[in-house]
């Protein structure tokens, strides 16, 4: 098997171009454990943790934030919990803290599972992904980035180099459930965000469907139910209707199945909770100026 | 237990690994791969300036384990969810089944071996000791190096943040109250 060990990123790119069924690895959480469980033989790993291309974040000039692919969730929670707060709680939950200090969210968009805990929160804010490869950069949504299970657009010569984040206009929100505090594949899992610059919100679901997903009728719901009542404007409480048809329509949107780690129903409902609970929290953020934001 | 003219089976790994290590490397560029596929490794392990020619797809525990027999390091589950594997690489913990070893040129690696002062155990090893923070002990190495980690981060200043820093560290014999109250006793000792 070839090693491939670029040291810069135009030299992973020519790596990439001239081998491309060569495997990237960044962090390896998730690769290694196919490889050591030979679920895997590639012909050749393409060792991406040299390229320091990869490793740095920096704000862009509309305010948001470009983050290199290979920059480990450990960083994220303790650099970027201030800038992305719907991001960094996410990455709270990934595997065990030895987890995080390895694994990256290009690596997560890589594997592209449903399961993997950065999704929603990407498909929330609207993220988009930069591809590069020796043809050139391309910048493609998250939303049009997952095109089936463990499937992408990522074509054979690309590599996933950053992630771009709007800046956070309002609050934020991640929730999963797993049966372990570390170590857990979702169960389902929904990433909320509250937008009042322009008055819209954005979800996304994770690990209740061929890929994650956006409840798009729940965000219209919820964006014609805050206009109505002017409640940007003059926050009040929300009613538990409005809560309550908020998870339904979440619950709907998911197209689970029954598995080994819950059956779709279950999903369904854990997702109207979760969906129910994020926004109760994300809206109590909005109304108090962000004071108990935890991030 | 079998032996076969007095060499166990760890003595035989032992045996293979040195004639490996005595390989000569072929162009002496670390980072560089043979026509053989391997690849050449640097590194420091608990101190000590390491080379190892290996397979690409060699982890850093098997590495540890069967080329460095530093067998401290044990091997739970393979697959990152036990973390009886975790060792520091640079500094930061992570689990050794899921890090290629070819990976890490120029870093610097620390196992349970290389945790003790000489004969004088590190405090969290005397700690968990004195608390029984152990009953097989098979995950003990991983939960020493995971704790070592967890104070010098400063993350273990309330019982609760000690059990969530910890939580990638399983014990099946539950010995979770002892290692609590010995990580709070190394903590205050290290500081």
């Amino acid at each position: 098997m070839d090693f491939l060990r670029p040291t810069s990123l135009a030299d992973a790119l020519s790596a990439k171009a001239d081998q491309p069924e060569a495997v990237p690895i960044a962090g390896g959480t998730d690769v290694m454990v196919e490889l050591n469980f030979d679920h895997r033989r590639p012909s050749a790993l393409l060792d991406l943790t040299r390229v320091p291309e990869l490793a740095t974040w920096e704000p862009t000039a509309d305010g948001g934030t470009r983050l290199g692919a290979g920059v480990p969730y450990t960083r994220i929670i303790t650099e970027l919990g201030a800038r992305l707060p719907g991001l960094a709680m996410a990455a709270r939950t990934v595997g065990s803290p030895q987890i995080r200090n390895r694994g990256t969210v290009g690596g997560n968009l890589g594997a592209a599972s449903p399961a993997g805990d950065t999704h929603p929160v990407l498909l929330a804010v609207d993220a988009a992904v930069e591809l590069r490869s020796v043809r050139g950069t391309r910048v493609v949504p998250v939303r049009e980035f997952y095109t089936g299970v463990k499937r992408s657009v990522l074509a054979s010569d690309e590599l996933i180099t950053a992630v771009l984040l709007p800046r956070a206009g309002g609050p934020q929100q991640f929730s999963k459930v797993g049966t372990r505090n570390a170590m857990v594949i979702a169960v389902c899992s929904f990433g909320l965000a509250l937008h009042p610059g322009d008055g819209t919100v954005g979800t996304g679901i994770g690990s209740a469907g061929p890929t994650p997903l956006r409840a798009t009728e729940a965000e219209w719901f919820l964006t014609g139910e805050l206009a109505d009542g002017d409640l940007w404007e003059s926050p009040k409480p929300l009613t538990d209707s409005v809560r309550r048809r908020f998870g339904e329509l979440v619950a709907e949107a998911a197209a689970p199945i029954d598995d080994v780690r819950g059956s779709a129903a279950y999903r369904r409902h854990a997702l109207s909770v979760l969906a129910r609970r994020t926004l109760g929290w994300a809206w109590q953020d909005y109304r108090t100026g962000g004071d108990q934001r935890c991030a | 237990m079998t032996q076969y003219e007095g060499i166990t089976r760890r003595g035989m790994l032992g045996l293979v690994g040195a004639a490996a290590a005595t390989v000569p490397l072929d162009s002496g560029a670390a980072g560089a791969q043979a026509a053989s596929g391997e690849v050449t490794v640097r590194m420091t392990v608990n101190g000590s300036a390491t080379s190892l020619t290996v397979d690409p797809r060699v982890t850093l525990l098997d590495a540890l384990r069967e080329r460095l027999q530093l067998t401290g390091t044990k091997k739970g589950c393979d697959r990152g969810q036990c973390g009886a594997c975790t060792v520091h690489v640079d500094g930061r913990r992570v689990v050794s089944c899921l890090t290629l070893l070819a990976t890490l040129d120029g870093a610097s690696v620390t196992t349970i071996e290389g945790l003790a002062d000489g004969d004088r155990l590190h405090p969290l090893q005397q700690a968990f000791i004195e608390h029984d923070g152990f009953q097989c002990g098979f995950c003990t190495p991983g939960q020493i190096m995971s704790a070592a980690a967890v104070i010098a981060e400063g993350g273990a200043r309330t019982d609760a943040e000690i059990r969530e820093q910890m939580s990638g560290n399983i014990c099946r014999c539950s010995a979770y109250p002892g290692i609590l109250a010995a990580i709070r006793q190394a903590r205050t000792e290290m500081r």
